[in-house]
């Protein structure tokens, strides 16, 4: 009545292996992508280090530098140097900024780098009540501690 | 002494738990039965004391009562009043009261109206359910208490944070707890059945409804939840993979598993220890959702504590509720027996491919929301984002939705593909054509191809199974899960829409001038202030006209709040049946000279968002779908007692005239 004796007797553990199986690979490629992931977000002197590819959608976390940001004469492009305490790179960024973006502050964009320049398709401000990034709070220890007590 | 008298209600409640899990434990022993007899009227006690307690915290915010902590800390007497009610949510220590109300409602409903399993598994499932309200209830008492009294009592409070000053926050919350938290009916189903050893389709059929229930409350609270970021953000996106909103994916994944291989066990005899271990599964979910959302883990909107002992507490009880849910499975497992067979091409299989996909989706989603906690403990700080999970999980859901357009037409236990394939040619056509078609018309990113693709195919097949029906004569529970599947099709649609066809426009403008988005054309016409009852605020008047029909006015704002002091934008919206108008007022432009100079010029984000609104609509779908089959379950059921107890009447009388 079913198939061949061999899967009628042990359907069940057929079954059982092909979902172990299916959740392994899963697993695994999971494992692969995140591993791929893993430079996902950059500070400064990293992302001159080892830039990632021009089409990679990446984020970059520094402080602002004091007195680097400049209005486009379109009203709605914005640049500024991003800094980690040991290197700074410009950004680029055209949009609605969020209330609590201003020069000293933390920031992480989220965008591209291509040639030497950081274009921001987003950016998250720190202490931004609408979503400050995770990435941001380790940042007085381990990379901008100076510029973040300055800061506060 | 209202704040006394809840705490003091909580404790009692929290009793009564402990009270139902000890009576009901003892009720399965040989010698405890006569204990039974409580289990149910503690149960529903038990809910109704948490619920009151609950009451009495929403009074206290209503009244602004100051000298109560959680009050103070958090509400502020000129918000409108529908804000301070739902600000009794809005917090770490009120939203996990409504948690254990909701649970022990829930409870209380189970006890009161389930009749169908053996009285032995009830009890058993009862005293699970107390299990791991206790474990809430000493969170709640020992860690987080909502009814903390503040000496000296300050003037006034703090306010809320006016992200959460929204209608949709006093809905989202309550709605997706309810999912949450139903779910733990389907644990404690699965930890009675397993305990009393009566894993069937009884087990199955009375598990269901409750499923679906939660279901259906998860279904509506991420679609909301959803709405919510996209409107709210004001930044057009509609899913970021934030680990909150991955935190209420993951049980709705699971949910979706179990609530369709419940149905083959109810229907089938099949997937036995399959459907327990998805019951386990579900709730662990929800559990863990909420350690990620509020053990303070993570930075969002929703993380309220920080406190870390409360991130241990959580994980604690996470910890002791899955591993004892686990080590029962382990050891009940072998007493499971093997149920029906079935063939590889039969229902049943669809149905195992789908559950085993969403399995897949869920542990891909898990592994991307736990790694960088992971990473971050080893000192690497990671983030992952839409490149992994958006990729990753469609591997999975892709296959998921094909085998979703066939699985409804085969038959259960044994088919033939040739009998269905004359049939799937319809769908499979509709899809050739349309990757054709927006192939051609310049669709190019490839998600979105696949989804616009897929989706119209989807929704031809997701209607086949009503084919050579009489349509009013189609069982309820057909049309549910002939909807919830062309809901799933039509929110594909909205998706592969954005990434496709979205039209962007961002610029600072003058009044009176003229902005085209897509087939919009969009004046500047004035820029006006305005004020609330706790801010104030920019408004523009935005006259929006589509192909040059007559106008509408979309009114963004740019708001300031003054408790606590904060500015946000409020974007303003315009649908019409093939898309929606998405307007954000900016700040006033800067010159490129001198900072201080006003320029006149106002910084405007608009899109034209064809087709996206077919997201949520697509969500609504699914969730009527699922609420159909619940109607029809629950009226089956009330059919079944009804005819049972008629009968019992009819022998009564047909007894009492044979012993006359």
């Amino acid at each position: 009545m079913t198939g061949t004796g061999l899967r009628a007797k042990h359907q069940r553990l057929v079954l059982l292996g092909v979902a172990l199986a299916v959740l392994l690979v899963a697993g695994l490629l999971a494992a692969w992508a995140l591993r791929n992931q893993a430079s996902y977000f950059y500070v400064p002197s990293e992302i001159l280090a080892k830039p990632p590819e021009a089409d990679r959608s990446v984020r970059l976390g520094g402080m602002v530098v004091r007195g680097s940001m400049k209005d486009a004469p379109d009203g709605v492009t914005v640049n500024f140097l991003v800094t980690d305490g040991k290197q700074q790179v410009p950004v680029r960024f055209a949009g609605i900024r969020p209330a609590l973006f201003v020069e000293g502050s933390g920031v992480v964009a989220e965008g591209h780098w291509t040639d030497g320049l950081f274009t921001a398709d987003n950016l998250l401000a720190k202490h931004d009540e609408k979503y400050t990034p995770r990435e941001m709070q380790g940042m007085t220890t381990d990379q901008a501690h100076k510029a973040i007590a300055e800061t506060k | 002494m209202l704040a006394e008298l809840g705490l003091a209600m909580l404790w009692l409640a929290a009793a009564l738990a402990g009270l139902q899990l000890v009576a009901g434990s003892v009720a399965l022993t040989r010698d405890g039965e006569g204990l039974g007899g409580i289990v149910r009227p503690v149960a529903v006690v038990q809910g109704v004391l948490a619920a009151a307690a609950f009451a009495s915290l929403i009074w206290l915010f209503v009244q602004t009562d100051t000298s109560v902590k959680l009050v103070a800390e958090n509400s502020h007497s000129a918000k409108p009043l529908i804000y301070k009610i739902a600000g009794t949510w809005g917090n770490h220590e009120g939203s996990m009261l409504l948690w254990v109300t909701v649970m022990g409602l829930a409870g209380g409903f189970v006890a009161l109206v389930e009749r169908r399993l053996p009285e032995r598994t009830m009890m058993a499932t009862l005293a699970g359910q107390a299990f791991v309200s206790l474990g809430f209830y000493a969170f709640l008492l020992l860690a987080s208490n909502p009814f903390q009294r503040l000496n000296p009592a300050p003037q006034e409070g703090n306010g809320l944070n006016p992200l959460l000053q929204d209608p949709g926050l006093a809905f989202h919350p309550p709605t997706l707890y309810l999912g949450y938290v139903g779910l733990s009916i389907a644990f404690s189903f699965a930890i009675g059945a397993l305990v009393t050893r009566e894993v069937g389709p009884a087990f199955a059929r009375a598990m269901r409804p409750w499923v679906l229930g939660a279901w259906i409350f998860l279904t509506l609270g991420i679609t909301a939840g959803s709405y919510w970021a996209y409107y709210m953000l004001g930044w057009g996106g509609w899913w970021f993979w934030d680990p909150v909103e991955n935190a209420s994916l993951m049980p709705w994944l699971a949910a979706t598993a179990l609530l369709h291989s419940a149905s083959v066990l109810a229907a089938r005899n099949a997937l036995r220890a399959w459907t327990v271990m998805l019951g386990v599964v579900a709730f662990s979910m929800s559990m863990v959702g909420t350690f990620l959302v509020r053990s303070g883990i993570l930075t969002s909107v929703h993380a309220f504590a920080v406190d870390p002992r409360r991130g241990g507490f959580i994980l604690a009880l996470l910890a002791i509720n899955i591993g004892a849910a686990l080590v029962l499975f382990a050891l009940r497992a072998g007493t499971v027996t093997e149920g029906e067979r079935f063939e590889v091409t039969s229902r049943e299989a669809s149905l195992v491919f789908n559950n085993v996909m969403l399995s897949s989706i869920l542990g891909i989603v898990l592994l991307g929301t736990l790694y960088p906690l992971v990473t971050e403990a080893m000192g690497v700080k990671v983030s992952v984002g839409p490149p992994y999970f958006t990729p990753m999980s469609a591997v999975f859901a892709v296959p998921m939705l094909v085998v979703l357009a066939i699985g409804p037409l085969l038959r259960w236990r044994h088919d033939r593909f040739k009998r269905v394939s004359l049939v799937l040619a319809a769908p499979l056509a509709v899809t050739i054509i349309a990757a054709i078609g927006f192939g051609v018309s310049g669709v190019t990113s490839t998600m979105s191809l696949i989804a616009l693709s897929l989706a119209p195919g989807l929704a031809v097949a997701s209607l086949l199974p009503l084919r050579g029906r009489n349509l009013a004569r189609a069982p309820l529970s057909l049309w549910g899960m002939v909807i919830a599947h062309l809901g799933l099709a039509v929110a594909l649609f909205g998706m592969g829409a954005d990434g496709a066809f979205t039209k962007e426009r961002l610029i600072a403008a003058c009044v009176g001038e003229s902005v085209d988005v897509g087939p919009w054309q969009v004046k500047l016409g004035a820029i006006t202030p305005v004020a609330g009852p706790n801010w104030t605020a920019l408004e523009a008047d935005l006259v929006a006209s589509y192909d040059g029909a007559a106008p509408d006015h979309l009114k963004p704002q740019s708001r300031t709040f003054w408790a606590p002091p904060q500015t946000t934008s409020v974007s303003a919206l315009h649908t019409r049946w093939n898309g929606q108008l998405y307007t954000v007022l900016g700040e006033e432009a800067h010159d490129a000279s001198s900072a201080a100079m006003p320029t006149g010029r106002w910084q405007l984000r608009l899109w034209w968002k064809p087709f996206v609104p077919m997201i949520w609509l697509g969500g609504v779908l699914v969730a009527l779908g699922g609420f159909l089959a619940l109607l029809s379950r629950v009226r089956q059921d009330l059919k079944r007692r009804t005819v049972r107890a008629r009968g019992d009447i009819r022998r009564g009388d047909r007894e009492e005239r044979e012993a006359a």
